[in-house]
């Protein structure tokens, strides 16, 4: 690596791969709690192991972020790190709360939690990935404010490219909007209202630009194509995702009481929402195809051009398929949300941590890239991973489509649950695919201890 | 790109037509694949194309279930004024045109002068503009007073946007002519305003028939 302080990102990188496996675990638990409703009751209730699952993919990938961060931030800026030992304490702060936060889930009936930690003083618990209580949300904050206040300086006193910019734009956004899971008002309409701002404004804005910008980064390295073509690809793809996405906000307030204009303003934006993935992925290639270097990790490379396309199917396609307002008015919070939830998820941001972990880890640990047995392994790692997250989505789209059939359309719906009981064989096919992807995780994690010949960085 | 070549035998061709017809050839095949300004630009103005193209085509379904309610309110939009904002943006298109002209023959001071003109008569339609919507709002109208409104108010305050836009990109380029930035050779970033600027006076030729005058 070209500068000692990049090594901050190595424990970010470690503890969200733990994490990712914890998330993965809790997945597969209450996959199958969706067919046996008693598994593991009471001691992992089906809704504290939705929690802990999204929670855990939160918090692995904001490490992603960070460790991403501060990995590339020092060499885009030409300069160490302004404080390695604010990114090492902020770390361990930040995996300390966030163990603290799934054991307080695991451990404590969530109402005595909330007690526990002064929800009645200022209430922002009980929201759909918002449920953290109120100590580890300032956490976060403190957390996401130093952890910025370290990349400002740091990029102040060296060089500003764009790719820093757009990256810390993103990270600043990031942490304006999650000051809305502090808003939490007592008309439900509104309620709702804001609480998009935290989620949607994340995953479909200023995460997609730590998304563009991280990729941005790794494709320059990988191909050694010229900085001036990846910036500006890069300026025209967050410029769509802002004038896209910020509006198709608008797709999440068809039915919460909100006005009635917004399922005009939500459809037409939200619709176009899939054009900067589209990008993305024809950026990717085009740049792995004008390459002027082969950078010896072919792995970090598959997995770029993975992220451009899975994002762009799992955000791009599979969100496009129910997002304007008549086709949501029948698929309103069917599984169809949770298959594109699934693949996008893991297509945009699961992959591009993946990403810059496959790049930089070598390089950490003191090599160009890994072994050609090791990156073997990795890429059956993102085969049986991307494979069975294909699969999950197919089956859970399956099962929603139906869904809104029998509950919604058909001349005699049925109920939700009887719904749920004939969709149940996808249910069971969804939770084989999860295992597959298990056992990929497994790989991927295995693919860190082969050894064989590496090339010297 | 070198120009397309053609073999012909010219021995055959005795009043040199088609050594006339392939010139013009050439010339056009060149102008064709010249694309003014910045490729970059060009990828907005189809994906803003598509955003304003969607909502036309949503608003010709929402009217053409309420055509009655649509027929009504258009009547009480002013056209004379927005007829008058669409010789202010006419006009400034074709200031716009003689600020490239300008520059490609190397008057930049001239080249501004046309901007500002330019900037000066976005400025008109601005002021126009509020005056609309000040009358609607001082009647009471807002968004959710029916569809037809929803749609006048939203794509014109979307419009009025992207002249402020464009008006803002129109000062950096004048910013950047009495910098002495561009040259007859070099206006790269003068064709890419304008490109964008034209692209503003299009889409109110297509907005207002369709909102104000289309019944």
């Amino acid at each position: 690596m070209q500068y000692q302080s990049q090594a901050v990102a190595k424990p970010y990188f470690i503890a969200a791969i733990a994490l990712f496996v914890g998330q993965i675990i809790f997945g597969l638990i209450m996959g199958l709690q969706y067919v046996m409703g008693d598994f593991l009751f009471p001691e992992i209730p089906f809704n504290v192991a939705r929690m802990v699952h999204t929670n855990l993919l939160i918090v692995w990938l904001l490490f992603g972020f960070m460790g991403a961060t501060y990995y590339l931030i020092p060499e885009e800026s030409e300069t160490e790190l302004f404080s390695p030992k604010l990114a090492i304490i902020t770390f361990w702060v930040f995996l300390a709360a966030g163990v603290a936060t799934v054991l307080g889930y695991l451990l404590v009936p969530y109402a005595s939690l909330a007690k526990f930690t002064g929800n009645d003083l200022l209430a922002t618990m009980g929201r759909e990935f918002l449920e953290q209580p109120l100590p580890t949300k300032v956490g976060i904050v403190v957390v996401v404010l130093s952890f910025i206040f370290n990349v400002v300086m740091t990029m102040l006193k060296g060089r500003k490219t764009a790719i820093s910019l757009v990256l810390v734009l993103g990270l600043v956004g990031l942490a304006v909007f999650f000051l809305f899971s502090f808003y939490n008002p007592h008309n439900l309409v509104k309620d709702k209202y804001y609480w998009w701002w935290v989620v949607h404004l994340w995953v479909e804005g200023v995460w997609e630009l730590i998304l563009g910008a991280i990729l941005a980064f790794v494709l320059i390295k990988v191909t050694g194509v010229d900085r001036e073509v990846v910036e500006k690809w890069l300026y025209v793809i967050i410029t769509m995702t802002l004038i896209t996405g910020i509006i198709g906000t608008g797709h999440h307030y068809y039915w919460i009481g909100a006005p009635a204009y917004w399922q005009v303003w939500g459809s037409v934006f939200s619709a176009l929402e899939p054009i900067p993935f589209f990008m993305l992925t024809i950026f990717a290639f085009n740049m792995v195809n004008k390459r002027r270097r082969e950078h010896p990790n072919k792995a970090a490379t598959l997995w770029a051009l993975g992220t451009g396309v899975m994002a762009f199917l799992g955000a791009g396609v599979w969100g496009f398929m129910h997002t304007l307002a008549p086709v949501n008015y029948y698929t309103h919070g069917t599984q169809l949300t949770a298959a594109h939830g699934h693949m996008a998820f893991y297509g945009a941001y699961a992959m591009v941590v993946l990403t810059i972990i496959s790049y930089a880890m070598p390089i950490l640990r003191g090599r160009a890239a890994n072994s050609n047995k090791a990156q073997v392994v990795e890429m059956w790692s993102f085969w049986l991973m991307t494979v069975a997250m294909v699969f999950i989505t197919l089956f859970l789209t399956a099962a929603g489509v139906l869904q809104t059939w029998l509950q919604r359309i058909s001349t005699t719906p049925m109920s939700f649950m009887a719904t749920q009981d004939s969709v149940a064989i996808f249910y069971w096919m969804r939770e084989v695919s999860g295992v597959v992807f298990l056992i990929g995780l497994i790989v991927y994690i295995t693919s860190f201890f082969i050894k064989g010949e590496t090339k010297a960085s | 790109m070198p120009p397309s070549f053609v073999s012909i035998d010219e021995s055959c061709d005795e009043a040199g037509i088609l050594g006339n017809l392939m010139n013009t050839k050439t010339m056009l095949v060149n102008e064709t694949e010249d694309l003014p300004g910045d490729f970059a630009i060009w990828i907005f103005i189809l994906a803003e194309m598509l955003v304003f193209g969607v909502m036309f085509i949503v608003y010709a379904f929402a009217r053409s279930n309420q055509i009655e309610v649509f027929n009504e309110s258009q009547l009480t939009l002013s056209r004379a004024m927005g007829t008058l904002n669409t010789i202010i943006l006419i006009t400034s298109s074709y200031f716009v045109v003689r600020a490239v002209s300008a520059i490609k023959s190397g008057n930049s001071r001239q080249s501004a002068h046309w901007l500002l003109g330019t900037i000066f008569l976005g400025g008109m339609f601005v002021a126009v503009k509020l005056w609309e919507f000040n009358e609607k709002f001082s009647a009471g109208i807002t968004l959710e007073t029916n569809d037809f409104y929803m749609f006048y108010l939203t794509l014109t305050f979307f419009h009025l946007m992207h002249v402020l836009m464009g008006m803002i990109i129109l000062a950096c380029i004048v910013y950047k002519l009495k910098n002495g930035d561009y040259s007859a050779k070099e206006h790269f970033g003068v064709e890419t305003g304008a490109s964008f600027w034209h692209m503003v006076d299009l889409l109110w030729i297509i907005l207002f028939p369709l909102i104000y005058i289309i019944r």
